[in-house]
């Protein structure tokens, strides 16, 4: 029998109700906004590509390249918290790609006072967004503060930080080393770099690993946030979580938790989220932030199905069939449960797993 | 039986040297050693499987996770810029991009610098680093010809000896980067393969020690 939903909508509704039930409401954008808001906001967005049009009224618009500020953009009230689900259609030129495409994501959004239970939350929620995909999947965790209070505590410029975790997103070690011998670092800042960058694998292992290492201030406090929010996060059940440093993100815009999921048999993240206070601040929002989004579109290869077959049953009439008649085998056949592909005899191209003629017989 | 570690391999010199480190690592396949025009070969016992690849391609395998790691050089992962982990820098087919142009060649500022190159974006990139307006001609190769004839005033190429600009008439006038084949894996696929890809980065690290270690 031919399913009602497939995997996709099943994944659209699974993450749905999983966010519903966590009491985040359903956000619903347009399809465009004015380009003001991204020409503003440019680096936040991956790609330097939006597409443009001018309204009747002669403003500039653009075809929504992302959610995240729309739904910052209306955020106003002080003190309430914002805890916000949607699924929407953006339009980027992906990397290393040539031309637009519509890009399908769910996300989630929470904004207003954001601490270390409602971190806990949203990381749940992602590794349970990738755990109804129903296949394997990992998320990496890190925390900005780690790497930049390093650097910061080493008075290290803002080229350098920004050099350095380029380096580190690449887990490329021997550039890191690099960058750092040629700006002269201290040996013991440049061991702490190398040994954070080397701490990769599942938080149960690393996270002790991480605490034990003679961290400044900073990275310290970092530290002891991600482990907190780890804790919260197995308080909600047990999760494939992984520590890795190469989850790195803007400065400009993100500070604190980063995180970024993977499933099995997917070459791309198809998630990504974190902590966003300052592309608020940059706004001119209060509070705090955080969020993610799963990419829906990544994830075609994996929830497509290959059809095998239109309908289980094809049923072939001839131009002398009375119509009622075949009407009524139709019916017949829907009614017990199978589909039915209905269509004059002699026409190819359609696969079902029987064929038959009006009065029931086989048909060759 | 696990799944095997697939590693797209640059075709040409360049791969066969990466090949015998990774056969010396442990990695071995003899399927591979035997000349013939097969483009994926495996080892199941090894857990490897590799594939031939067009050097400039590698990346693009890797990125796509139609590999789990490679082999490519600098040069490619600065033009294409792949959202890879570069793990490794295996010190093979060292070279250099260079900004080459005759030897008499000084730049007059009053104009567009017009530069040749089969590199584009890395030649943008370090022009914009020196905010000098450029006018870039994209060649698919005899970049040294540019120069000569007269179509571009220098050229942004890789150098190995110097033997074929010095044979034009030109020379290298700037070193932009230092280029050498580095090992790159598949950001989403690294998670699931950590334990495979950490042993042969190891395996990898301690034979290049060893053959860097001074006499």
């Amino acid at each position: 029998m031919t399913a009602a939903l497939t995997p996709r909508e099943r994944v659209s509704l699974a993450l749905r109700e999983l966010y519903q039930r966590y009491g985040y409401r359903q956000y619903t954008v347009g399809k465009f906004e004015e380009y003001d808001l991204y020409a503003r906001n440019r680096n936040f967005l991956a790609g330097e590509h939006i597409l443009t049009f001018t309204d009747p009224n002669g403003r500039l618009m653009a075809l929504k390249p992302d959610v995240t500020l729309s739904v910052i953009r209306n955020t106003r009230a002080e003190g309430q918290t914002r805890k916000v689900w949607y699924t929407e259609t953006v339009y980027r030129v992906p990397r290393n790609s040539d031309g637009f495409q519509e890009i399908l994501q769910t996300g989630l959004e929470c904004i207003g006072a954001v601490d270390l239970y409602t971190m806990g939350e949203v990381l749940m929620l992602s590794a349970r967004s990738l755990e109804a995909l129903g296949t394997d999947y990992v998320v990496d965790v890190s925390h900005m503060g780690l790497l930049t209070g390093v650097l910061s505590a080493a008075g290290a410029p803002a080229k350098l930080t920004a050099d350095i975790l380029a380096a580190a997103g690449e887990k490329n070690l021997h550039t890191l080393r690099a960058l750092c011998a040629g700006a002269g670092l201290p040996a013991e800042t440049v061991s702490l770099l190398l040994e954070l960058c080397s701490l990769a694998g599942p938080v149960r292992e690393t996270l002790p690993a991480l605490l034990a290492l003679p961290l400044p201030a900073e990275s310290r406090a970092a530290a002891e946030e991600l482990a907190t929010v780890c804790a919260t996060l197995s308080a909600f059940g047990s999760y494939p979580v992984r520590l890795d440093l190469s989850v790195i993100n803007d400065t400009d815009y993100y500070n604190g938790l980063l995180f970024r999921g993977f499933v099995d048999g997917v070459a791309r993240p198809v998630l990504s989220g974190g902590r966003y206070d300052h592309l608020l601040q940059r706004m001119g929002r209060p509070g705090r932030g955080i969020g993610f989004a799963v990419y829906l579109s990544e994830l075609e290869r994996l929830l497509s199905e290959t059809l095998e077959r239109d309908a289980d049953t094809l049923l072939v009439y001839s131009p002398e069939d009375d119509p009622a008649r075949v009407a009524a085998a139709a019916a017949a056949l829907t009614a017990a449960g199978g589909s039915v592909r209905v269509q004059l005899r002699g026409e190819d191209g359609v696969a079902c797993g029987r064929k038959i003629a009006p009065d029931g017989s086989e048909v060759d | 039986m696990a799944e095997m570690l697939s590693i797209a391999l640059p075709k040409g010199r360049l791969g066969e040297k990466v090949f015998e480190l990774f056969s010396q690592a442990g990695y071995d396949c003899p399927e591979l050693r035997r000349a013939n025009r097969k483009l994926i070969f495996e080892n199941p016992e090894a857990g490897v499987r590799y594939f031939w690849v067009k050097p400039s391609d590698v990346a693009i395998y890797v990125e796509r996770g139609a590999a789990d790691i490679g082999v490519a050089g600098k040069d490619i992962l600065l033009e294409q810029a792949p959202e890879v982990y570069e793990l490794l820098d295996l010190g093979l087919g060292r070279c250099r991009m260079c900004v080459a142009g005759p030897r008499s060649f000084r730049d007059d500022y009053a104009r567009t610098l017009r530069v040749a190159t089969k590199f584009p974006h890395i030649a943008r990139t370090y022009y914009g680093s020196l905010s000098r307006p450029i006018d870039i001609i994209e060649l698919p190769g005899s970049i040294e010809l540019a120069p000569l004839a007269g179509l571009s005033d220098v050229i942004v190429d890789i150098v190995e000896t110097g033997r074929t600009l010095e044979d034009n008439g030109l020379a290298p006038l700037t070193d932009i980067v230092p280029i050498s084949a580095r090992l790159i894996a598949n950001k989403a696929r690294y998670p699931f393969r950590e334990a495979e890809i950490r042993t042969l980065c190891t395996r990898l690290e301690e034979i290049l020690k060893d053959e860097r270690s001074p006499l």
